[in-house]
């Protein structure tokens, strides 16, 4: 990479190529100028100093009463806070090396009694870790989804054929925000209750999350795989079976091998999808990197910072894949 | 060692072709027959139907005693006897030579990776590829290829080899190779049915050459038979224009 960039620079250039270059940079300043102007012209108040504290925050242990601090006892590592209030004595418990405050201050609720001094993930990169978490699971399940579907899909038995076609017909014809809605609160809401019924714990919103991505994955990987089948030379089955395979060690040991590798970039490409898909996912409560920006904008006011951030953070996990893709791409023209 | 009766197949699509036509032969253990032909006759349709590739619609194909289209003959025993080579080679890509030559002898045969590695390698040798075993297809020659697909076959200790026409897509030079390979095979003994447009193999190998024509059999007989004073017009005219 940085090898073939050096030898960009080193090249002689036609005079055209010179001018292409200060275009591109042109257009990114100017766009730059542009919206730092008209943010100025409605008198944003750009904040990026508050935005570290959304990455990484210290823990702390708020006060939720009125009062004034009775005593402070050590036991250990723990201090116990008695606060004197209107109804009474409250108890708070803290770690003693973390302790803010001393006898006698008065607290409000929301008062920081004890703050720890290590960092803790910010609200931002617990979304970040949850759409990723959700992405990954979802991606996983979805592979073994369409390697069956895919399977099927092929298949000479009709019903599983109509079955799989009907699946990829229902999934890839409904937006993805609609599946979401019926699978957390018309199939969630019957399963669950019927769960509960049945003594047995509910299926949380993260599950209803991952179970609709990797069901709508799984149609479109379906695709991907019947199409990565059938790029096989028909030559490679007949090689296989009248060897003495059977048709899934055929397809176990010779066809599949190959069609997950012709697969690989289209599958990147899924996975890709199915990060950017998961913003959706606020929509049932999941605080998602999405839900977690629009909580944390609403809150602080500070949109335009945020958002960008948000994207941002998107590009960053998928551009790197995009990377992987073109990579394979390449890999796969040369052969 | 294979019985062919009254063997029929018809092709629907795109429109009805009569790819066999009370088609019959019978082969013995041993014997080399040479399947001769214009294109589109019907021969590539008889070899695989022997293996059950191809699904004839009507006739009875007995393979080393056994009913092949029996309900309960399991088709994959007997596709372990029964070798097949193909024209466009169908090596697996994604395996090296030694791996395309063990695989089936371990899945199938059931050989622990050891005793088919040994076995591999001895063929290999045999076919003359014992350089190239840990190389992947791709980096073989036309007739390399054609070669370990032979061993591949082989591996697998059939009691027949079908060839279906396994030296159409090599380059001239790289034909004789090939077929030296299969000569010395026919020599050790091996039954052999070999769909080829190779006419000195056939003269020079062959115990009987089988010529077909729009699906039937027309003339079967010596190589000698064939190349002297073969009885058919059509055999005859076939011969004129390929010799
Ligand atoms: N899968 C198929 N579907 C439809 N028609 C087929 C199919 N396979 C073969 N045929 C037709 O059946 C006839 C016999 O085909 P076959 O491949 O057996 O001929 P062949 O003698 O092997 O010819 P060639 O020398 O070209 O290989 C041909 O007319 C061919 O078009
Ligand atoms: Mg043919």
């Amino acid at each position: 990479m940085v090898q073939k960039f050096k030898s960009i620079l080193k090249e002689k250039h036609h005079f055209s190529w010179y001018i292409g270059i200060a275009v591109f940079f042109l257009v990114i300043i100017v766009t730059l100028f542009l919206i730092l102007s008209a943010s100025k012209q409605i008198d944003y108040s750009w904040q990026w100093y508050r935005v570290p504290a959304r990455f990484f925050t210290n823990e702390v242990i708020k006060s939720d009463t009125r009062g004034e601090i009775d005593s402070i006892t050590i036991e250990g590592t723990t201090a116990v806070i008695e606060v004197k209030t209107e109804d009474g004595i409250e108890t708070f418990r803290v770690p003693e090396n973390e302790l803010l405050l001393k006898r006698g201050d008065f607290v409000a609720p929301g008062t920081i009694l004890a703050e720890s001094k290590k960092l803790k993930p910010g609200i931002l990169l617990q979304g970040l870790g949850l759409t990723l978490m959700i992405s990954l699971y979802s991606s996983v399940f979805g592979i073994i989804i369409g390697l069956f579907g895919g399977l099927a899909r092929i298949s000479k038995n009709p019903g599983l054929k109509w079955l799989s076609t009907i699946y990829v017909e229902i999934i890839r014809g409904s937006p993805l925000l609609v599946q979401i809605l019926i699978w957390y609160f018309v199939i969630g809401t019957l399963v669950n209750d019927n769960l509960s019924m049945m003594g047995m714990s509910k299926i949380p919103p993260v599950g209803w999350g991952i179970i609709s991505l990797s069901i709508f994955a799984g149609a479109y990987v379906t695709e991907i795989i019947r199409g990565g089948i059938e790029s096989i030379p028909k030559g490679q089955m007949e090689a296989a079976r009248s060897s003495g395979m059977s048709y899934l060690q055929a397809m176990v040991h010779i066809i599949l091998p190959q069609a997950f590798r012709i697969s690989m970039p289209a599958l990147t490409g899924q996975f890709i999808s199915l990060i950017k898909d998961s913003s959706l996912l606020g929509i049932i409560s999941l605080r998602e990197l999405t839900k977690a920006s629009r909580e944390i904008v609403s809150s602080t006011m500070m949109t335009f910072e945020f958002f960008l951030i948000l994207a941002a953070l998107y590009l960053v996990i998928t551009f790197p894949l995009s990377m992987f893709v073109k990579h394979l791409e390449q890999k796969a023209k040369i052969k | 060692m294979i019985k062919a009766e009254h063997l029929y197949k018809t092709f629907h699509t795109p429109h009805d072709v009569h790819a066999l036509v009370d088609v019959s032969a019978e082969i013995k253990a041993g014997e080399v027959v040479v399947v001769i032909g214009p294109s589109g006759s019907g021969k590539s349709t008889f070899l695989r139907s022997l293996n059950c590739l191809e699904e004839i619609d009507s006739g009875h194909i007995e393979i080393d005693g056994i009913e092949v289209r029996h309900k309960r003959t399991n088709i994959n025993k007997i596709r372990e006897e029964v070798g097949m080579v193909f024209q466009s080679f169908n090596l697996y890509p994604h395996k090296t030579v030694l791996q395309n030559v063990t695989i089936a002898q371990e899945k199938v045969r059931k050989r622990s990776k050891k005793e088919a590695e040994k076995i591999g390698l001895a063929l290999l040798e045999k076919v003359g590829i014992a350089d190239k075993v840990n190389a992947y297809p791709e980096n073989l020659s036309g007739g390399q290829m054609q070669r370990v697909a032979i061993a591949r076959s082989l591996a697998m200790n059939p009691k027949i080899m079908l060839f279906d026409e396994p030296t159409s897509a090599l380059d001239p030079e790289m034909i004789g190779e090939v077929l030296e390979v299969m000569k010395t095979l026919a020599k050790e003994g091996m039954t052999m049915v070999v769909v080829t447009h190779e006419m000195g193999f056939a003269r020079e190998v062959a115990d009987r050459v089988i010529f077909m024509d729009f699906g039937k059999i027309v003339e079967v007989g010596t190589p000698e038979h064939f190349f002297t004073n073969p009885t058919h017009e059509r055999t005859k005219l076939f011969l004129s224009q390929i010799l």
